[in-house]
């Protein structure tokens, strides 16, 4: 399993926030973002068909959060603590590796 | 120490000089216009180095300009008047909200309409709410040392807020009189380069700032501007003082007190119509009236303790507003006389409205109000509170 | 994570992200991903400067930030002034400002921000030649608002101040040609751009730092939420748009103008396929479709005599 590309301290943002009121609302760790899971938002998700990829990166150059990373052998990988769930992946892929599903808790 | 007689504007220009300003972003307007067309010179004959001028398309983008560089981490400056302050509004508040020590002279003129290049102080105290310091001076060389102080007191680690100095128009900025400038020496050791609290060029542990500030956040960040403001009361007086200790000139009372220990009546007022009445002051007392002046040189953060002290001792006080809130009072009777209401300190206190759209006030002008106040001290009680002074009766 | 060598080659696009994840922009944002771009391409020696838009509340509320790199907030209609005022500082500060290893000073704002309030200080920093890129995210509307229409917004667009309703209270003006009124300033680099083409954004966007001198990219970002379009279909819809010649791509440098569209040689699709896909142009009739075409089109053959006169 490859690696998130986001190396925020979450631990720390979330420590240090509550204590330290920085003036002129300063935020001094950058990507603190991470901290929200925004895959919370997801209706429908993404459902990767590794047999028909051909790891053109169509779906990893086109995703706004950025949910998808790429694995050791180059094969997307969906961070559903992330994806929110809107499809463009699964639109714009060429070989309709990626179906969106509707997702039932 | 160099000695010139120049006028109120060109003080302001030579102590951003002295103060190793780095960044200029300015708009003219009548009457500052000397200001920056001294500082467009400096650089002109290569007096200045490191010095960026900006001449931006208003006096927003002055304000705008003036707030990147200093969240840039350079010495920042940018100078104005009346309809372009109001402008600038809305970028005052962000300057004071992203904790910006940008320093601004305002030159005092009335706003429009009908249209006036004239003295009046409704500009800079429609702006009393942003959170901006604001420092009124009487004279020239008030103008050139609150300049520099300015930035020393701004750009202090417990304050990290703007600061404005205010003069008024024409009667400091295109008179010309002594200023004792300081060495080139001197106002570096007295102010050294600035140390930002953040930088955009921190590109190692880049910051983001002026986010978003939710319910549950926003309060605290208004609270520690307000503490900032009442911290820099503290450091106003030190840096007065060590001015004073420096240079000869000190500056440690935010309330200049003018022969106030034995009098009856205290005019109290601000900027240059102090002037004309400290020189009242002493022609009344050779006349024998126990008469004082009170000038507030720092209008934000108000001193309300200064005041408290005066007011005391006093019988009776004048205050002088060149300006008006309508709908209200003189601006600076309004918070004198609502600073006192929770003390014991009672005394009898009158609103004139003077000088507005720079009409003059005259010693013989002081001393009617000064025969004014008497009656009502010898009567005890108010003939009326707002007294429009110079109306055309 | 070191991507494998060969993957990297293939990557037309670099690996770092420098635009975190968690970030609070609507499903399908385009405005999102060409942020990522743009982060990907600078990082994060980069001075950003945002005013009032989405991308206030996508960067996040304290204490959070999606970039990893500065960023300042600024007022609604200051972006042009801010980053003028913050490439003076670096100077004055000896900072190198852009070409390969210096600093980047970036601006970017909505169209709102951009071709109606601040309009007046993106000409001044255009202007005066301050060496920054000025971007405009354009998504056609105050989105951050709750849509209502800016001059960006194209005829007969839905917003909810032209709602139509039994009056057909459309939006009855053509979009304003901003990028016009900046090269009409004579800057260094001016461009279009598209989220569907990252690609040719990317080579712009390494172009505006290369070059010395004020660049203007104008960037077409749809916007799902505010166009009421699916939203898996942000990269077909902006696609569509320069395939119908709606917003072509091109840029101009050293008065020379320069046609960046995919298929060159292709007569542009109409643009029903455009306007179809789209909530927001369902109140259009025939007839205002016809409009709208013409308009297109006749300003479609403009630049192409612009890129065959002064190519």
């Amino acid at each position: 399993m490859a690696e998130s590309p986001f190396k925020a301290d979450i631990e720390k943002v979330q420590k240090e926030y509550g204590e330290k009121m920085t003036p002129g609302a300063i935020v001094y760790i950058p990507g603190s973002s991470v901290v929200n899971k925004t895959g919370g938002w997801r209706v429908f998700m993404p459902k990767f068909d590794k047999d028909k990829c051909i790891r053109c990166f169509m779906c990893y150059t086109l995703c706004p959060e950025p949910a998808i990373y790429l694995d050791e052998e180059s094969y997307p990988v969906f961070d559903y603590d992330y994806c929110k769930g809107c499809g463009i992946c699964a639109n714009e892929c060429p070989t309709k590796a990626i179906e969106m599903v509707r997702e039932t808790k | 120490m160099p000695k010139k007689v120049i006028s109120g504007n060109y003080a302001a220009a030579y102590a951003t000089k002295h103060a190793r300003v780095e960044v200029v972003a300015a708009y003219p307007i009548t009457p500052q216009t000397s200001i920056i067309e001294k500082i467009a010179e400096f650089i002109a004959n290569g007096e200045v180095e490191n010095l960026e001028y900006v001449p931006v398309e208003s006096e927003h983008s002055a304000m705008a300009a003036c707030i990147g560089a200093s969240a840039t981490g350079a010495r920042t400056f940018t100078a104005t008047s009346a309809q372009g302050l109001a402008l600038m509004h809305e970028m005052l508040h962000w300057a004071a909200g992203a904790r910006l020590p940008v320093v601004m002279v305002d030159v005092n003129r009335a706003m429009a309409p009908p249209w006036s290049v004239w003295d009046d102080q409704t500009d800079s105290l429609a702006q009393r709410d942003t959170g901006w310091l604001q420092f009124y001076a009487e004279n020239n060389q008030e103008v050139y040392d609150g300049v520099l102080m300015a930035f020393k007191i701004g750009e202090h680690e417990k304050v990290n807020l703007p600061v404005m100095i205010i003069e008024s128009a024409f009667i400091l900025s295109h008179t010309y009189d002594v200023v004792d400038m300081l060495e080139q020496e001197e106002v570096d050791e007295f102010l050294p380069p600035r140390k930002p609290l953040y930088s955009l060029t921190d590109f190692d542990n880049p910051f983001s700032i002026g986010a978003l500030g939710t319910p549950a956040d926003y309060y605290e960040f208004r609270y520690k501007i307000a503490k900032a403001m009442e911290e820099a009361k503290k450091i106003i007086k030190e840096v007065g003082k060590e001015f004073g200790e420096k240079f000869g000139r000190d500056y440690s009372q935010m309330i200049e007190l003018y022969k106030t220990d034995d009098a009856d009546i205290v005019f109290m007022g601000m900027g240059s119509l102090m002037g004309t009445v400290k020189e009242a002051v002493d022609i009344l007392r050779s006349e024998g009236y126990k008469v004082g002046a009170a000038k507030v040189r720092w209008f934000r953060p108000f001193p309300r303790e200064e005041l408290y002290e005066l007011a005391k001792s006093v019988q009776g006080i004048a205050v002088l507003d060149r300006n008006f809130s309508f709908g209200q009072e003189g601006i600076l009777f309004n918070e004198a006389k609502g600073i006192l209401y929770n003390t014991d300190a009672k005394p009898i206190m009158k609103n004139y409205i003077v000088g507005l759209g720079g009409r003059d006030l005259t010693v013989n002008d002081v001393r009617k109000i000064a025969n004014n106040m008497k009656k009502i001290i010898e009567k005890g009680e108010l003939d009326k509170e707002i007294d429009w002074y110079h109306l055309k009766r | 994570m070191e991507l494998p060598a060969d993957v990297k080659k293939r990557l037309t696009l670099p690996a770092e992200e420098h635009f975190y994840a968690g970030h609070t922009a609507c499903q399908g944002c385009g405005a999102a991903l060409g942020l990522r771009y743009v982060l990907k391409v600078y990082g994060n020696k980069t001075i950003f400067t945002i005013p009032a838009c989405c991308s206030t509340i996508i960067a996040g509320p304290w204490p959070y930030s999606a970039f990893n790199a500065p960023l300042f907030h600024t007022a609604f209609e200051t972006t042009g002034a801010v980053i003028g005022g913050i490439e003076a500082a670096l100077k004055a500060k000896g900072y190198k400002v852009k070409g390969e290893d210096g600093v980047m000073v970036v601006g970017w704002a909505g169209d709102g921000g951009t071709a109606d309030i601040g309009l007046q200080a993106l000409s001044g920093f255009l202007e005066r030649g301050h060496d920054g890129l000025y971007i405009m995210y354009d998504n056609e509307a105050y989105m951050n608002t709750g849509i209502q229409r800016s001059s960006s917004t194209p005829y007969g667009a839905w917003t909810t101040n032209t709602p139509g309703g039994k009056k057909r209270f459309l939006e009855r003006k053509p979009k304003k040609k901003v990028i016009d009124i900046v090269i009409a300033h004579k800057p260094a680099y001016a461009a279009t751009a598209s989220v569907a083409y990252p690609e040719d954004f990317m080579r712009k966007l390494k172009k505006a730092k290369a070059i010395k001198g004020p660049s203007f990219i104008q960037l077409f970002a749809p916007c799902p939420t505010g166009w009421r379009s699916p939203t898996d279909k942000t990269i077909e819809l902006a696609r569509l748009a320069v395939q119908t010649a709606y917003f072509p791509l091109f840029e101009y440098e050293n008065g020379k103008y320069k046609l960046n569209m995919p298929s060159p040689k292709k007569e542009p699709k109409p643009l029903e396929e455009y306007l179809k896909l789209q909530g927001r142009f369902k109140y259009m009739t025939k007839e205002d479709m016809e409009i709208l075409q013409e308009w297109v089109l006749k300003e479609w053959e403009e630049l192409k005599k612009k890129a065959e006169i002064f190519g």
